[in-house]
């Protein structure tokens, strides 16, 4: 019930509401009764007709229409009576959109009267009823749908519907629905390139200065905000797939030292001298794109070693989920039990886009070959003395004390040198556009119009990426403009400030890990473990930074040590791209459940996890629960779940733990800190053990 | 035929062909098979049903293109795609249905804002957006749905009166305090709006004299948009509301049980 006042029901209204509904009653069982004898007679169908016109909204009814005339199609013989009975239910259709426009059963009944062929489509009368129902609302979605249902039929040309919608703007500025259409029919056209819409840059030209004159005639009003959104989507969509990192770099040197079954690997890019700690010898590679790919495997990108042979790869995209899409994919090379008596050096080569594999979801391709070397170096000599115990020590989280690095200690961290031939995966045009629609935003941004603001913001923040992805990279310091532009936008918009947070905290991830300078004075190099005699960890500091989410992170692949806390945030995605993760800190953060560690799953070397203070298990609603894998999302079978049948004998209550027992019994982990969460009880800890049995710590505690 | 003893229900409006009607002597349809079988699992007799009955009749309304009709006659919307594989997912039997299918035609009813429509090319809207995204989380491809987006389409849908609406430019009705907020729980975006706003709006649409919610403040209320007040509450953590899951419109203690107790 929509739109009805709240009032007491006075003695005439009530005698009057009670006469209706005895009437509705009436007509409701005559219509059953003659539903179920089948009987479908002029007087019949006159009742079910009476019965719409008070209630179109009972789907049997129409069904019993359309029962009704198939039947007496059966017993008519010229195209006149065939005509005259066809007639009857497009009035009846026409009758109840008057008692409601939006019945959803009244316009099905329409579509499925003319899709029967029967008689010839008088479509004059079909766009006349259109006309009249969209100018009492212009936005009932109902004729929208229909309308686009009757220029199918009619064979209408699309650029037709794209006149209307025109014809719609015109009329009125503020018809979200005519935006969308637009939108939808312009992007067919755009992709079919169909006469007249080959240039795709002078057409979308236009519609920026279309979309101009609605946004200066009412500010306040979405459609058109919503539309420059997609324009803006279009214009900085890139044209090319581009490799833009990967993990080993090229030319770059990893050390990696085995010991019992523990190794490290080192490498001599971006950072000198840092160890990585590996369980077993299994390297991964990671490569990084600059948007959501398909079709990376064995045969589009070859790896040459020894270690494996290049069909037995198995590429996989880093995503949480069974995706087959992702800008961020690994595959592990398995390095053999060597007996390490002597030092080894051995290449390995990846070459991509050798195939027409490698697709962007928008349809572009890799279209330029590359390959990238490093070298891997076996080693067993310099560490083997002093690494015998660090498995079982303490790990320590640095407080922040300890020196920082020198920017000269690190090497370069353009993690790929692409060659220099590489075209620029944007054109002029597309720089141009952004700019033009940069400048015309500036001068507006004066006035505290929120969309104002927030558009230049996103302008400056595409322009950013934009130019940081030619080559070679031309970097604008715009981002201080921008955080302030989202400081504006928390202020005059509330109601807003978590998304506003959000993407102020990008911001951020951009500015720290911007160059090599900005991210130096967040490196630390620190002895974490209490034996001094152990390796020292470079690790990436990005604590007490306001945080909610975090980002950028085709520029953190080499990445081991990473202290995020004292942060707000509230999610960790796209940390699954750092493989060589072992060691991460989100101490006194506002992670709400264990459903958002999912991306943990994917980082097979973690072992030091300290989630402590954090706000899991305070919320009774869960807002990651349909971002993790588990039987409700049909993406785990629990039959296939050991752990969960142990659990099970164990007396441990699965109905409430689930999310614990998938998540845990997925990682490796050493050591755990879990206190300070409202989840974190004595049975907690206890079913923790069962399921996490490589645990050596727990909150400080050696098990 | 069904006969729930402790709680008196009758479940007579079970047709011959295994799908429910609205009431005794209408015509089944996907839309009350789902409430049926939602009601069953929130009264834990699901024991009660024909399962491989009803699971055909479900599976039988998939079209070629992974679609589904709400019934025989043929009229296909994304609200019953999320109809069937919400009630198949209750009853373990997705395996009946072509699940890569009907996450394909769900993906062919994106717009270019992030939403969903009934169709393809139909405009986004908050009620077609629960389906699509309730669907897309039964069957685990979320992953297919761009959720800054999607989410800051949603997030949109707050009104300066605090409460949501459907569509952009439309007022703001207690309804979509559900399609709405549970989207944005099930996408993770939920607190892109201001949850204090909303549900001071909802407890504005209470009718204090009588109980009840309504639409808007100061209408007349109905059960409809009780639950819709209701459930959007419990879905803001509001004060001794049992927690409802976002997708299965059940309480999450109901769902726990379907998916965990067999074992
Ligand atoms: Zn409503």
């Amino acid at each position: 019930m929509h739109g009805q006042p709240r009032k007491p029901l006075r003695v005439k209204d009530a005698a009057a509401a009670a006469a209706k509904a005895s009437n509705l009653r009436d007509l409701q069982s005559q219509l059953l009764h003659n539903h179920q004898h089948r009987l479908y007679t002029k007087e019949a169908i006159a009742a079910s007709s009476k019965l719409l016109e008070i209630n179109p909204e009972i789907f049997t009814v129409w069904n019993y229409r359309k029962l009704a005339l198939q039947q007496n199609l059966k017993e008519a013989t010229d195209s006149e009576r065939i005509k005259s009975l066809v007639d009857d239910e497009l009035r009846a259709v026409e009758i109840a959109l008057r008692a409601n426009p939006k019945s959803y059963g009244a316009w099905y009944h329409r579509k499925w009267v003319l899709s029967q062929g029967l008689a010839e489509v008088d479509f004059d009368r079909e766009f006349r009823l259109l006309d009249q129902l969209l100018k009492v609302d212009s936005r009932n979605f109902h004729g929208w749908n229909y309308r686009r249902f009757v220029a199918k039929l009619k064979g209408l040309p699309e650029v037709e519907e794209l006149k209307f919608t025109m014809d719609m703007i015109n009329t009125n500025f503020s018809n979200y629905s005519a935006w969308h259409s637009r939108s939808g029919v312009l992007s067919r056209l755009l992709s079919k390139k169909a006469e007249g819409f080959a240039e795709r840059e002078k057409i979308l030209t236009e519609e920026y200065e279309l979309v101009s004159q609605a946004l200066f005639t009412d500010p306040s009003d979405q459609s058109g905000w919503f539309y420059h959104l997609w324009l803006l989507d279009q214009t900085i969509t890139p044209n090319e797939v581009l490799l833009i990192s990967s993990w080993p770099s090229h030319d770059s040197d990893c050390v990696l030292s085995i010991n019992g079954n523990a190794a490290y690997c080192k490498s001599s890019e971006p950072i000198r001298s840092s160890y990585y700690f590996m369980s077993t010898g299994k390297l991964p590679v990671v490569l990084f794109f600059n948007q959501t790919v398909k079709g990376v495997n064995s045969s589009s990108v070859t790896v040459n070693s020894m270690f494996a042979k290049n069909e037995d790869l198995v590429w996989r995209p880093l995503l949480p989920t069974k995706s087959k899409e992702a800008a961020c994919w690994v595959t592990y090379l398995q390095i053999p039990d060597l007996q390490l008596s002597d030092t080894k050096v051995y290449r390995v080569e990846v070459k991509l886009g050798h195939s027409k594999d490698i697709l962007s979801s928008s349809g572009s391709e890799f279209n330029h070959p590359l390959h990238f070397r490093f070298t891997l170096t076996l080693n067993s000599d310099s560490l083997r003395d002093t690494r015998g115990e660090s498995v079982d020590e303490l790990f320590v989280w640095d407080d922040g004390g300890s020196s920082t690095l020198e920017s000269n200690d690190l090497v370069s961290f353009d993690q790929l040198k692409l060659s220099e031939d590489h075209a620029s995966a944007f054109s002029k045009w597309q720089l141009e556009t952004i700019s033009n629609e940069i400048n015309l935003f500036k001068e507006l941004s004066e006035e505290n119009c929120i969309f104002v603001k927030l558009t230049l913001a996103r302008l400056l923040i595409a322009q950013d990426a934009m130019l940081s992805h030619t080559i070679p990279p031309v970097r604008l310091i715009r981002l201080r403009d921008v955080l302030e532009l989202y400081d504006d936008l928390v202020q005059l918009d509330p109601r807003h400030a978590g998304y506003y947070e959000d993407e102020r905290s990008l911001v951020i991830m951009n500015q720290v890990t911007f160059d090599d300078k900005s991210l130096s004075s967040h490196l630390s190099h620190s002895n974490n473990y209490i034996s001094s005699k152990l390796h020292p960890h470079v690790c990436l500091q990005l604590k007490s930074l306001s945080l909610t989410r975090i980002g950028y992170v085709e520029r953190l692949l080499w990445v081991h040590t990473l202290d995020l806390s004292h942060n707000k945030l509230r999610s960790i995605a796209g940390i699954e791209a750092l493989q060589l993760l072992s060691n991460l800190n989100l101490q006194n953060n506002q992670i709400s459940s264990i459903t958002a560690l999912e991306p943990l799953k994917l980082l097979s070397y973690l072992r030091v996890l300290d989630i402590s203070f954090n706000k899991i298990g305070a919320h009774s609603v869960d807002t990651t629960r349909y971002l993790f894998s588990s039987p409700l999302t049909h993406s785990i079978n629990v039959k296939d779940k050991k752990c969960f049948e142990e659990c099970l004998q164990a007396n441990i209550n699965v109905a409430d733990n689930w999310e614990a027992i998938f998540l845990f019994s997925e990682l490796h982990l050493k050591q755990l800190d879990v206190k300070g969460n409202a989840v974190a009880d004595e049975k907690f800890r206890d079913l923790l053990k069962k399921v996490l049995p490589t645990l050596t710590w727990l909150d400080g505690e050696r098990l | 035929m069904g006969y729930c003893k402790p709680y008196g229900i009758k479940f007579i409006s079970w047709t011959i062909v295994g799908g429910f009607a609205g009431t005794i002597g209408l015509d089944p349809h996907l839309l009350y098979t789902l409430s049926a079988v939602q009601i069953l699992a929130l009264l834990n007799r699901l024991d009660v049903l024909d399962i491989e009955m009803i699971s055909e009749y479900v599976a039988g309304l998939q079209n070629e293109d992974g679609s589904f009709s709400g019934d025989m006659w043929g009229e296909i919307d994304t609200r019953f795609s999320y109809c069937a594989i919400c009630c198949l997912s209750i009853l373990h039997c997705l395996d009946k249905i072509n699940v890569g299918k009907a996450v394909n035609y769900i993906l062919s009813c994106k717009n270019l804002d992030g939403g969903f429509g009934a169709t393809p090319g139909g405009e986004s809207h908050a009620g077609q957006i629960f389906c699509c995204v309730g669907t897309l989380s039964i069957t685990g491809s979320l992953h297919h749905v761009d959720r800054d987006l999607l989410g800051w389409w949603l997030c949109e849908r707050q009104c300066p009166d605090g409460g949501l609406n459907g569509r952009p430019e439309k007022l703001a009705d207690v309804c979509y305090s559900w399609w709405v907020l549970s989207s944005l729980i099930m996408i993770d975006r939920v607190h892109w709006i201001d949850k204090s706003k909303l549900t001071e709006y909802i407890l504005n649409c209470q009718d204090s004299e009588n109980g009840g919610i309504s639409d808007r403040p100061d209408n007349a209320v109905d059960v409809f948009h009780t639950y819709f007040g209701v459930a959007g509450l419990s879905l803001m953590e509001y004060p001794g509301l049992k927690p409802i899951d976002p997708a299965y419109a059940l309480p999450v203690d109901v769902v726990n049980r379907i998916f965990f107790s067999k074992f």
